[in-house]
């Protein structure tokens, strides 16, 4: 068993090509997300302003209504004249158009933009005389959670996704193909003890990755971690065996590549979408919930979040392990049953 | 000396196709037996069942005489037809990490020897030649020391130098007495290294025996062979069996001079025929039929 381990570790470092990705990959989405979301140039809404004839201009000299420059996700785009702007408006280039100098503005939106309602209600809320209090501003409890804190998690969970289906199931099914696992068979190493080399083997490759994306973008970015990084590390051993159970399953049968490829590609997306990886599934539908649900990957993000945002404890995700774990052994049990060496 | 292996009544379907067809022999202790037939023939199907690669519909197959348990895999060594090998190991590697495998193993630098793998041990797996593989895989099935050593068509694809190359490592593990099973389509492979040669057909053993017996049995003394213009009708009028092929009229004997005397006698022309004797290919078109296989 420890040969194959070793086997398969050092075809994964030489591999350089697959080595550099998967380290690469989840750093680069976290980097890039980073630099997004991070600077203080983002802009939610785009407004056009006319006419303005020498560019550029910056708010400050736009004769429009002053309290609405200050608001804030708006970005001010100038034109030479009505019909340019119009011609943006329409094509949904820009949410609002704005005749500069008008007094009351005087403002076109597409009817069919939603963003074109909102920035029109921002614009009458800004026109609002002063001094009448219509609503209390409360600030929200406690340390802000930065959208990367909250996103983070959710892309390590999905690096571990496609490293352990992909290096696992797909790895497996082309070394049946191929006729190593044939050759293996022909030895006395049992299915069980290349199983449990293979998926050990994988769970070393997680972890190494899991810790050099974890250093290089905590230098960036200096994550917060609010609970222990030990519970961190259990969650993720949890989830990492989950999801090589399952690559396991998958590559139990089959010597097709095209097919597994096809299956993988099947079960990752959608877990992908669903398991709040990139957003909250709050306010979707049931059934789309209960269909997140029987995704390990939900699981895993969902008790790494609370742990790395709110400070949970094992005890307080001791249910998204119970099922991580049982969600192994389930596939494990099957996956070890219909294992075939043979084509 | 109770056989190594005995095989009784084997049948092997693959859905609706019978591939193996109620076979029984035996395998004798130190032996090379050769697995002789087209493609197609059942004997890769047979070896691997064997092997205990792939189960039997019926039948069973008895390892010294009991059926085959987990000691039988320590005692084995197989060189499959195509098997890949583990991606991004080196030649030494490769052969470290099998011997692993093992409880007994032979001694690596050895066995590099012995099969001719020096000039290429730090080398890819998948960085080598086509003989240098085949040689690799001959290695990777002696590591453990087998009793038993299993080639299935072991020099399929190599160019004469690398085949005869192989044969001679082959040869040298022969003198070890070890006992080796081989498949093979190549006739002069099977009468080069085997003792024994089982010719298969159609999933059925349809002739067994030392080359040279095979020869005796089935093709005769010798074989004579002329152009076809004239002489067929003197073959028919003497009764004398013939067969055609590749422009030539080819006539199996046991006894040249008589032979001779009869075709003379009956007014043959005897000018541009050849004698020369049959050899196992003879025995093999002559059992299994010329047509192409698909």
């Amino acid at each position: 068993m420890w040969v194959i381990f070793v086997a398969r570790n050092r075809e994964f470092y030489r591999d350089q090509a697959g080595l550099g990705w998967n380290l690469l990959f989840p750093f680069l989405i976290i980097v890039g997300f980073g630099v997004i979301f991070g600077g203080k140039n983002f802009a939610e809404y785009k407004i056009g302003v006319f006419p303005i004839a020498d560019k550029p201009a910056t708010p400050a000299q736009l004769r429009i209504p002053e309290r609405f420059k200050q608001v804030q996700l708006l970005e001010f785009v100038p034109f030479a004249d009505q019909a340019q702007g119009l011609a943006k408006l329409k094509h949904h280039r820009i949410d609002l158009l704005l005749k500069a100098g008008t007094n009351p503005p005087q403002y076109w939106i597409s009817e069919a933009s939603p963003k074109g309602y909102i920035v029109e209600k921002l614009l009458l809320g800004a026109l609002q005389p002063p001094g009448e209090t219509l609503a209390v501003k409360e600030a929200v409890a406690g340390r802000p959670i930065r959208y990367l804190d909250w996103l983070f998690p959710g892309i390590l969970g999905m690096n571990m996704m496609f490293s352990t289906l992909w290096g696992v199931g797909y790895v497996v099914v082309r070394y049946r193909k191929n006729g190593v696992l044939k050759r293996l068979k022909a030895t006395p190493l049992r299915a069980f003890e290349y199983l449990t080399a293979q998926a050990l083997s994988r769970l070393c490759v997680l972890f190494f990755s899991l810790v050099v994306v974890w250093i290089g973008c905590d230098l960036i970015f200096s994550f917060q971690v609010a609970g222990s990084y030990l519970d961190l590390a259990v969650v993720f051993l949890c989830g990492g065996l989950c999801l090589i159970a399952l690559g396991l399953l998958l590559a139990s049968r089959g010597t097709s590549e095209e097919m597994t490829s096809g299956i993988l590609n099947f079960i990752s997306w959608p877990m992908m979408f669903l398991s709040e990886v990139w957003f909250s599934l709050e306010g979707a539908p049931d059934w789309v919930k209960a269909v997140a649900k029987i995704f390990p990957l939900t699981h895993m993000i969902t008790a790494a979040r609370k742990v790395m945002n709110a400070g949970a404890g094992l005890g307080e995700v001791r249910l998204e392990l119970i099922v991580l774990l049982l969600f192994t052994v389930i596939c494990l049990t099957i996956g070890a049953r219909l294992f075939s060496w043979n084509k | 000396m109770a056989p190594l292996i005995q095989i009784r009544n084997l049948v092997k379907t693959y859905r609706d196709v019978l591939a193996v067809d109620n076979i029984s022999f035996d395998i004798p202790q130190g032996a090379c037996v050769g697995l002789l037939g087209p493609n197609g023939a059942g004997k890769t199907t047979t070896i691997e069942i064997i092997e205990g690669i792939i189960s039997a519909t019926s039948g069973q197959v008895l390892y010294k005489g009991q059926s085959r348990s987990d000691a039988f895999r320590e005692e084995i060594g197989i060189q499959f037809q195509q098997t890949s090998l583990l991606a991004f190991l080196t030649v030494r590697e490769t052969l470290e990490t099998f011997r692993s495998l093992y409880a007994r193993s032979d001694d690596i630098d050895e066995l590099i020897q012995l099969c001719h793998l020096g000039d290429f041990a730090h080398r890819m797996n998948d960085k080598i030649s086509g003989g240098q593989r085949q040689r690799l895989l001959m290695a990777l099935a002696l590591i453990n020391m087998p009793e038993l050593l299993f080639l299935d068509e072991p020099s399929t694809g190599l160019d004469p130098q690398a085949r005869r190359n192989l044969w001679d490592i082959v040869r040298r593990v022969k003198t070890r007495g070890k006992t080796i099973v081989l498949t093979t389509h190549y006739m002069e492979e099977a009468e080069y290294l085997c003792d024994d040669i089982i010719i298969m057909d159609h999933g059925r053993v349809i002739a067994r025996g030392a080359a040279d017996e095979l020869i005796k049995a089935h093709c005769g003394g010798a074989a004579m062979t002329f152009p076809p213009d004239g002489i067929i009708p003197v073959l028919d009028r003497l009764d004398m069996t013939y067969r055609t092929g590749d422009g030539r009229v080819e006539v199996f004997i046991e006894d040249v001079n008589s032979a001779v005397r009869r075709l003379l006698d009956a007014g043959a022309d005897l000018s541009a025929m050849v004698i020369r004797s049959p050899d196992l290919e003879d025995v093999f078109l002559k059992l299994t039929g010329r047509e192409l296989r698909a």
